[in-house]
């Protein structure tokens, strides 16, 4: 093996009149002797080529692939009832190995070091977990509240931030070591949590209608409360430029708005009494936010106890249209160049995913994945996207122009499925 | 043997035998639901999530009809919906027993 690594480590292979190299005098791997080539540098030196060359074919162990390998297009799909993380490749559209032994992870999410090398892995029952995705194995683990809902990660990548439901509030560690750098008890469920420029984190109260911004610019956590955003917030999202925070509610007909870049943010209510005078339809599953709703001047987001998706002008924050869907959106997904949206829904509806054109705001397409149709992730420019079929037990690939599907990849009960280009995104 | 006799007899046999329920509950279909769909707000371990604890000891003030009830007409102003849209009386009440019985080991 530490021939493997010497070569996968970059050292140069038979430099021209050396002594022959260890790994000309024989290979461990098969046991063969290669020619003998005394005498000759230039032949010596092209078997040493060659022997580098047949070494390259031979699939290398993991810790020699750590050593080569670019994490730019990798991913991590949560395997929720296991424990475990699958670790994939977009270009291949190939699973390369598993990691396991993370907990409970039904509803985990994670977030991606700068360097995306390390991911951190927020579990449902507490733990967050910090996973090289190189050796692929646990790089830390605590277990840090009794039920949490997910994190984000610092703009510098210091700090990681979890959002807890119990007890209620907001944990902040040390990205390197996994110290607890900051509690902040809130008294409340805590939805919501994202990462905003300047080492902030912002994020909502459940109970009490608020959302809070920290920030650990200057080590210890800084408060800023602001009240009045709705009863129930349930999830919330910020835009790429970390500039307009929009909190979804459970218990009122209308979302709320923050413009983070003023000095003293208020709320401002987005698409008021858009369900008034109809019947609440049950809800079986609460909608995601995430950091994908502008769809070119539009933010779309989706509706709760109606079936429909919401448009609203990204500057005015006015209605710009609605969109009937089949059921109870989960998540609306803007396609990263905003062309399409892809919606997913609630239980009973949760086979059918439906593509949603920008310009017109019609359904111009909808697909029958399979039963349990959890999460929607793009390539980054994409070109695809990733959809978890949780009782398939299968991820499988989507041509986004077509719709064709272009791969299946077996995990088990998948539900998450996070690529690593999201380490350079704020609020994902 | 008279006819009358057999008749009854074969009233009694099919009085007795269990109806063949035409809505006999799916024991695996629900399990998979309360850990999949009402994990969604509970927690795939029924622990709690956004929505509370609903592991036995957790239920305690609840019997079999009242916690029946409660799945099939919701908690109005919560987050718990009513699931009658989806689920029988013989789901609800199969549903009820599971977890009131620890469906959690």
């Amino acid at each position: 093996m530490s021939l493997l690594r010497s070569i996968f480590g970059g050292s140069a292979p038979g430099a021209p009149g050396a002594p022959p190299p260890e790994y000309l005098q024989q290979d461990e791997d098969t046991g063969r002797r290669p020619l003998h080539l005394a005498g000759n540098t230039h032949l010596r030196a092209l078997a040493a080529m060659l022997t580098f060359a047949l070494l390259a074919l031979a699939a290398p162990p993991a810790h020699v692939q750590a050593q080569t390998m670019a994490t730019g297009d990798l991913g991590l799909v949560v395997e929720r009832a296991s424990g475990s993380l699958l670790l994939v490749d977009q270009s291949e559209r190939a699973a390369l190995g598993r990691i396991e032994g993370l907990g409970d992870l039904s509803h985990a999410s994670l977030v991606y070091s700068p360097d995306q090398r390390f991911a951190y892995v927020f579990g449902r029952d507490g733990g967050l977990t910090k996973v090289d995705i190189l050796t692929r194995e646990i790089a830390g683990r605590v277990m840090q509240a009794g039920n949490s809902i997910g994190g984000a990660i610092s703009d510098d990548g210091r700090y990681v931030a979890v959002s807890n439901y119990e007890p209620g509030g907001v944990r902040v560690f040390d990205a390197e070591t996994l110290a607890m750098v900051a509690d902040i008890p809130t008294g409340s469920k805590t939805v919501g949590l994202v990462d905003i420029p300047g080492t902030r984190f912002v994020f909502s109260l459940w109970d009490t209608g608020e959302t809070w911004i920290a920030d650990l610019s200057g080590g210890a956590a800084g408060i800023t409360r602001i009240g009045g955003m709705g009863a129930n917030p349930y999830d919330a999202l910020v835009t790429a430029d970390g500039r307009t925070y929009i909190a979804g509610l459970f218990g009122a007909d209308h979302l709320s708005a923050l413009d983070l870049w003023q000095e003293s943010p208020s709320p401002k209510r987005i698409m008021p009494g858009y369900a008034a005078g109809r019947e609440g339809l049950p809800v079986y599953k609460m909608p995601h936010l995430e950091g994908w709703a502008l769809a070119g001047h539009d933010f779309v987001l989706p509706a709760v106890g109606q079936h429909e998706v919401l448009w609203v002008d990204a500057r005015s924050l006015e209605e710009t249209g609605r969109t009937a869907t089949r059921g109870q959106p989960v998540f609306a997904i803007a396609r990263p160049d905003g062309r399409h949206v892809w919606v997913n829904f609630a239980h009973p509806d949760n086979d059918i995913i439906q593509v949603i054109d920008t310009l017109t705001k019609q359904v111009i397409h909808e697909l029958h994945p399979g039963p349990g149709v959890l999460h929607m992730e793009f390539t980054p420019r994409g070109h695809e996207v990733w959809v978890s079929v949780r009782d398939a037990g299968k991820v499988v690939v989507y041509d986004t122009e077509t719709f064709e599907p272009l791969a299946e990849i077996a995990a088990e009960s998948p539900s998450g499925i996070f690529f690593t280009a999201r380490a350079h995104r704020t609020g994902l | 043997m008279p006819a009358n006799k057999l008749v009854l007899m074969v009233l009694a046999v099919l009085v007795a035998a269990p109806a063949p329920a035409p809505a006999d509950p799916d024991a695996p279909a629900l399990e998979r639901l309360v850990r999949q769909d009402c994990g969604s707000c509970h927690g795939l371990s029924l622990k709690g999530g956004l929505g509370p604890d609903i592991r036995s000891g957790a239920l305690g003030h609840h019997d079999r009809a009242s916690l029946t009830s409660l799945i099939l007409d919701g908690i109005p102003g919560t987050a718990m919906p009513p699931w009658r849209p989806l689920l029988s009386e013989a789901d609800a009440t199969w549903i009820a027993g599971y977890l009131l019985n620890g469906a959690e080991e």
